[in-house]
């Protein structure tokens, strides 16, 4: 089975964000970056189907240039090969990216042969658009099922579950199909050291993407108003237990 | 000026809690415009829970009804609105930021190939809308330009407050269509149901929880937080790295890519407050921080602080809670 697994590189923020002079974008110089978490999974979910059932995994990413280091963490931990659609760095919108990544899988599928399994993550960790998995889906004319916390393929179908209220529902495609995972659906694994230095030879393939915008359109980004509050100290240590259970009480939590 | 369609998702003929904050949402925006809110309902009990919008502020009510709309399917769902959206103007169509309402106006977008702004706070309407939406989980604001007819939105969940019914009801005017579905509309539907395990308190609806961080130190360490949450009736729940390092299963993950929380206690224990878990844990009606680093944020966020080690600190308060209740 052929699985390609669609990815976003995002800063590793942890703190309180700063923007950029001009405020369309977050400064970065002082941060990392990673796979967004949902996609992290997608990758892992694609090793994982192809360890099981065989076949070759790609993993595909539309960023800048240094976005290369994200496509070589997937191709760490086992994914055979890595296709860059190459952007200046700057935001694309959710359709711009989507149809984008339509025309490389279209490309890809006509040189290659199709792929069983498209996976995305549910949504980026940064801009948070909900829906360049299911654009790419109705491009490319394929069922699409969404928020997958478990997985499986068989007969030419994949299972999908995920949360509802009281717990899970299951959903079902026929293959082939896109599916968009949630962190929790697997453990991501660790890149090997070995695997590290295999990616680092591989060569990532290039695309230049033509950019579509379809909106919305960034006018800037806002930091919200922090609600800063200041903690009353209860105590050091645990001689501060008696008053802790004390407010417990004035809470009506005991 | 065109009505601003809402889509109602309900269970048991009730709209859902995002549902009427989406309803809310809709009233607030037609209202600027002196315009009218429209609802769609689809699926069973859509025709008793559309004629209990009543009071609501809903003009009309559009039950989509199709027996092949009995089980939820995605496409066929964006099939019923595109049909509605294609015989009446609408200026926006509203969506509840939930995972239904999310997922299906997002396939109204790509099959129309409009644009589609997820998780909005506010709009400001005029000549072009301006949307200011979250990113970042609400960790940060986008301010942006959202065009096409209609306009196409879902609402962040808590953004704004649920309606509470006008106590002059009047039902709306109730209008059903059955709209076209095809094949490949129906190719992806739920066909079952797993229910969670009930023998214990869940992290979203639980009235404390007792969170645990890097600075438990192991799997182990997580033995006297579940005797704290036990002695409290709560429950236990993690920041990211404690999944991401295998030490709890995913499911009690707060944060970003993990459960929401509203508890009136959260006790944060050993957790620095990375903005990702702030988003998860920020409905708290009050945060007590157990933490030896006076300077992590997660103090910023706090009502309440004891600076200590966790490993001594959180056994004292569980041996205090049993020597006050006498056990």
């Amino acid at each position: 089975m052929r699985i390609l697994a669609c990815i976003k590189r995002v800063p590793a923020t942890g703190g309180r964000i700063t923007l950029t002079a001009d405020e369309r974008d977050i400064d970065t110089r002082f941060l990392g970056f990673a796979v967004s978490p949902h996609e992290e999974c997608a990758v892992e979910e694609a090793v994982r189907l192809a360890e099981a059932h065989g076949g070759e995994t790609a993993v595909l990413t539309l960023g800048p240039d240094a976005a290369a280091d994200q496509l070589r963490d997937a191709l760490a931990i086992g994914v055979d090969r890595a296709i860059l659609l190459e952007t200046d760095g700057s935001d694309w919108d959710p359709g711009a990216t989507a149809s984008a990544i339509a025309d490389a899988i279209r490309s890809l599928e006509a040189a290659d042969g199709p792929f069983d399994l498209i996976l995305f993550g549910n949504e980026s960790a940064d801009s948070g658009g909900y829906q360049v998995g299911i654009r790419v889906a109705v491009a490319l004319g394929r069922p699409v099922v969404t928020g997958a916390k478990a997985l499986e393929v068989g007969d030419g179908r994949v299972t999908a579950r995920r949360q509802a209220a009281g717990g899970w529902e299951v959903l079902e495609a026929p293959l082939p199909a896109v599916v968009s995972v949630r962190e929790g659906i697997n453990l991501p694994r660790y890149p090997s050291v070995p695997g590290r230095l295999r990616a680092r030879k591989k060569e990532i393939e290039r695309i230049v993407p033509e950019r579509r915008s379809l909106g919305p359109e960034l006018i800037r980004l806002v930091v919200p108003e922090e609600v800063t509050a200041s903690a009353e100290i209860l105590g050091t240590g645990p001689e501060a237990a008696p008053r802790v259970v004390e407010v417990m009480r004035e809470l009506g939590i005991l | 000026m065109t009505a601003v369609l809402t889509l109602v998702e309900h269970g048991d003929g009730r709209a859902d809690r995002l549902s009427l904050e989406a309803l809310a949402f809709a009233d607030r925006l037609a209202g600027s415009r002196g315009a009218e809110v429209h609802a769609a309902l689809v699926g069973p009990g859509a025709a008793e829970a559309a004629g209990g919008l009543g009071g609501l502020g809903v003009a009309t009510a559009h039950v989509i009804d199709d027996d092949r709309l009995d089980a939820y399917a995605p496409a066929a769902w964006a099939a019923g609105l595109i049909d509605l959206i294609a015989a009446e103007p609408f200026a926006a169509v509203v969506a509840p930021g939930s995972e239904r309402g999310t997922e299906v106006l997002a396939h109204v977008a790509a099959r129309t190939g409009g644009a589609m702004a997820a998780n909005v706070v506010d709009v400001q309407t005029g000549e072009r809308w301006k949307v200011t939406r979250q990113r970042w989980a609400g960790s940060l604001l986008e301010e942006a330009w959202l065009d096409g007819t209609p306009r196409l939105m879902t609402v962040a969940a808590h953004a704004v407050a649920a309606l509470e019914p006008a106590p002059d009801a009047t039902a709306p005017t109730i209008a059903s269509r059955t709209p076209t579905l095809t094949d490949e509309d129906l190719r992806v539907r739920v066909t079952g149901h797993v229910a969670a395990a009930t023998d214990r308190v869940s992290l979203t609806d639980a009235k404390v929880v007792v969170g645990g961080g890097r600075g438990i130190g192991s799997p182990e360490g997580f033995a006297m937080l579940e005797d704290l949450a036990a002695l409290l009736g709560g429950a236990v729940g993690v920041s990211r790295v404690a999944t991401s390092l295998g030490w709890r299963p995913h499911a009690d993950q707060i944060g970003q890519t993990g459960a929401r929380i509203a508890p009136d206690l959260y006790i944060a224990c050993g957790i620095s407050g990375a903005i990702q878990h702030i988003v998860g844990c920020k409905a708290a009606k009050r945060i007590l921080v157990i933490n030896t680093d006076p300077d992590a944020p997660i103090f910023g966020r706090a009502a309440y602080a004891v600076i200590g080690d966790v490993h001594a600190v959180v056994p004292a308060i569980a041996a205090e809670i049993r020597r006050v209740r006498g056990s």
